[in-house]
């Protein structure tokens, strides 16, 4: 079923705000996080980390560890076997499965900071600790380097002798830092450029931040002596931590099976394995279930952040405000390992507008830093806060109003993204318009604030694309009318009520009807990772084509039980009728028990996705020029859900998206001093915004259905977090006169633009 | 027939065509007839059975397998776009 993007179809379900099913659990304490699995005779796992952000392993000496009252297993990367296959862990992006491993635990070399090296099983998590003191690590110091501009360098220090530049399937002839280079080209800049009437060009760096989720990474393992693999986890997919943990255990994937548990956040962060091959490995050779669970240093140095980057963007328009080129230059971090997201960065820095001719390069580049990993919109955040700052400035030059020159600019159906096919039905001019009617940018900003401080507002725009995936759910019919519904998606923002949902309005129920539950590996179909904003768009779709399933069944029971032509037999809100004789569900579903009629039915699907989300900003800041402190004031969040399921939760995304992006804007950043030691690796000091930080956020949805979604639906749990530190750069300029070209944008950084530029 | 819009670095493989077209029922076929009039540009595209990492394959606007017996309709439009994983 394709939905038709110009009508508006009334629904019964969808739209309502009910109360969401895993609630009360988890405001009663009760809801289980992964490190609150407890399994008897259960031994603690600790990770010794490197110290150094450069080396290589000369020995590891575990004897005296080994020798602690109270350890039961140590192992190192000599206890993993060899990984070599590339596993597409979603939306095509590929990962080097040795690389995979060799980031679990360092092979030869230790590369950053924070790698892990060695680690212990113990009786107490204390001796686990105590023991891992006992280890004698002999490494060769190397020289790090630890950003795109040292590592790019010809002579730069190497962190893989054998990494080759590959640029579309061609590999360099010289090792280098930079693993790839992606192309994206329309049009003919040359021409472009020379027509342009104004033309404005910038640099910008920004800095590693880390996703922040609250709850650190915990896992699990019970490796049986029959070869059964149990893993309990806080993961962002069951499915991508069984088949990671197969090809880095080289375990056949029947044979491990994945339970989830409650997920105190992950935007990305919780998709790649860290701890979950270890507790495994441990748990084989001490024979008993491990459980290991992160601190909030091990999370900053040892799991992945997202990318600081350098960033060149130059934009053209003509008199009349029209673009007519664009070029980016990107250089991301990828960290320790391949696997940056710079593509994702090129394909979506110039997406909300049309352009006729551009040119992005962009340049995967390891350093000497943990392996970067996805975070909300994976780089396309850095992107649009380079893009939408140029905008700023050229609207500035030209006179225009920043929203006016969206407007006019902004792609629509059947325009082209660089790199990419043409949109289907999107929805970034009606965002636009929405914001120009706000009340917020229809209210004008008093310049002066209290004690001197100045005030400003801006604007920004952010795409961000909408993965389908394959995802599957089981359904089964209960005697008294309510349906079981299995999914194996994991719920990180109300996916269970988003879900519930979509099958409740297809089925023709009411929501509290449907009972849904996040359940294991080995007790639903196939399900991608809850990531890349699919998960309300593509296990509804599953969801909605199992309702449809199970629709077609009970009418066939019916259908014999009635002694009527199954096509006989129709449904109309919940209700089977044919020849005179009619059900309602819980009719039906007693009338089915009571024969021996059982209906349940699985579902695995693969969306059809054609479509992505667009975002449109405002941010009101007031800025100390004393001490170089921003605050914002006000903000104003337009975004297109395409159908809000449930509008709050779609509101939640939204206002966590900002709220987010408010700390990457302004206070967070990876602080490393020369040698690559992380100086700031704790919540004191990595500063994460508080409830003090973040205003009253107004959220506005907009509805531009998605046509390749039976109710419209666009994932909407990214895209918030790519405009804020554009829209915040751009209203402090606003408010001061100074471009701010750097993140964060801390009180020194601005207090140094204002007064020693 | 089916129409391949080629990625950047690759047209000059393609005489600087940013879209060549070429017969096919799948996206292999379509490969192999391509590869016999621009030489190099299918070793560039295609690892083995698929496409290569580092490239999404969208097929008429949907990302599609990255397999090669990925069935194209007889006027497919076919793009190759950087793969990117989301959060």
């Amino acid at each position: 079923m394709i939905m038709d993007t110009q009508t508006k179809p009334e629904y019964r379900v969808i739209g309502t705000r009910p109360v969401r099913p895993d609630g009360v659990d988890k405001v009663t304490g009760r809801a289980v996080y992964g490190a609150d699995v407890q399994l008897p005779r259960m031994a603690f796992g600790k990770i010794l980390r490197s110290p150094f952000a450069h080396s290589r392993i000369r020995n590891i000496d575990t004897s005296k560890a080994e020798a602690l009252p109270g350890v039961l297993a140590v192992m190192t990367s000599r206890d993993m076997p060899e990984a070599s296959a590339t596993m597409d862990l979603g939306e095509g992006g590929e990962q080097d499965m040795s690389h995979a491993s060799a980031n679990v635990m360092a092979h030869g070399k230790a590369l950053y900071q924070g790698h892990a090296v060695a680690a212990v099983a113990a009786t107490s998590p204390y001796i686990a600790e105590e023991a891992l003191r006992l280890i004698d690590v002999g490494y060769e110091m190397l020289d790090p380097v630890m950003d795109v501009h040292a590592a790019m360098k010809p002579d730069a220090p190497l962190l893989h002798p054998a990494l080759f530049t590959e640029t579309a399937g061609e590999k360099a002839a010289q090792p280098s830092n930079v693993a790839s280079h992606t192309i994206l080209e329309e049009g003919n800049i040359e021409e472009g450029f020379a027509g342009a009437a104004v033309v404005v060009e910038r640099e910008f760096d920004t800095a590693t931040v880390h996703q922040g989720y609250i709850e650190p990474h915990a896992a699990t393992a019970e490796w049986k002596a029959d070869g059964q693999l149990t893993v309990w986890c806080s993961t962002q997919g069951t499915f991508a931590v069984r088949s990671q943990c197969a090809e880095i255990l080289r375990h056949p994937v029947s044979q491990i099976k994945v339970v989830p548990t409650e997920i105190g956040g992950g935007f990305g962060g919780k998709i790649s394995v860290y701890l979950e091959p270890v507790a495994a490995i441990l748990s084989r050779k001490t024979g008993r279930p491990v459980q290991i669970v992160m601190d909030r240093a091990d999370v900053l140095m040892g799991t992945g952040p997202t990318p600081g980057g350098h960033l060149i963007v130059k934009m053209g328009a003509d008199r009349d405000g029209n673009l007519v080129a664009a070029q980016a230059t990107l250089a991301y971090e990828a960290g320790a390992y391949p696997g940056s997201p710079v593509g994702a960065g090129a394909t979506c820095i110039f997406a909300p507008y049309r352009i006729p001719n551009a040119r992005v390069d962009g340049y995967d580049v390891v350093v000497n830093k943990p392996k970067s990993n996805a975070y909300r919109a994976p780089g396309a955040t850095i992107a649009a806060f380079a893009a939408e700052t140029v905008i700023d400035e050229m609207c500035e030059q030209l006179g225009m109003d920043p929203l006016e020159f969206r407007r006019k600019n902004s792609a629509q159906e059947g325009d082209k993204r660089i790199g990419g096919p043409p949109y289907a039905r999107i929805g970034h001019l009606e965002c636009v318009e929405a914001a120009l009617a706000s009340e917020h940018y229809r209210t004008p900003l008093e310049k002066e604030g209290p004690g001197g401080k100045r005030r400003g507002r801006g604007v920004a725009s952010g795409y961000w694309g909408n993965w389908d995936g394959t995802s599957s759910c089981t359904g089964r019919l209960n005697p008294d009318g309510t349906v079981s519904l299995l999914e194996g998606s994991t719920d990180i923002g109300g996916s269970r009520a988003s879900i519930a949902m979509q099958f409740a309005e297809a089925f023709g129920i009411d929501y509290e009807q449907v009972h849904p539950a996040v359940v294991d590996t080995d007790t639903v179909g196939y399900n991608d990772v809850t990531g890349g904003s699919r998960t309300t768009f593509g296990t509804g779709f599953a969801a909605i084509q199992l309702a449809e399933r199970m629709q077609r069944d009970i009418a066939a029971h019916l259908a014999e039980l009635w002694e009527v032509a199954p096509e006989s037999v129709t449904v109309e809100n919940g209700v089977y009728s044919a020849d005179g004789q009619r059900a309602t569900l819980a009719e039906a579903a007693k009338l089915l028990s009571s024969r021996g009629r059982h209906v349940a039915a699985s579902i695995t699907a693969k969306g059809q996705n054609k479509s992505g989300a667009f975002a449109v900003h405002i941010a009101d800041v007031e800025v100390d020029p004393e001490t170089g402190k921003v605050d914002v004031i006000r903000y104003t969040d337009v975004q297109d859900a395409g159908k809000a399921i449930h509008p709050s939760y779609v509101e939640g995304q939204m206002s966590g998206g900002v709220a987010q992006g408010i700390g990457w804007a302004l206070n967070e950043e990876y602080v490393y001093d020369d040698a690559g030691a992380l100086r700031n690796p704790t919540l004191l000091d990595y500063r994460m915004p508080t409830a003090l930080d973040v205003p009253d956020i107004h959220n506005i949805i907009v509805e531009v259905p998605n046509p390749g979604h039976p109710y419209g639906v666009r994932g909407v749990g990214e895209v918030p977090i790519v405009p804020p530190p554009a829209a915040i750069a751009n209203a402090i300029h606003d408010a001061v006169g100074v471009r701010l070209t750097d993140l964060p944008m801390s009180p020194s950084r601005v207090w140094k633009a204002i007064y020693a530029p | 027939m089916a129409t391949v819009h080629i990625p950047a670095p690759l047209r000059t493989l393609t005489g600087g065509q940013a879209e060549v077209t070429a017969p096919g029922e799948t996206l292999g076929e379509v490969m192999d007839r391509l590869a016999a009039e621009h030489p190099g540009l299918k070793e560039r595209l295609t690892n083995g059975d698929r496409i290569r990492a580092g490239f999404a394959v969208f097929v008429d606007g949907v990302s599609a397998s990255p397999y090669l017996n990925t069935r194209l309709d007889e006027n497919a439009e076919v793009y190759f776009a950087p793969a990117i994983a989301g959060g």
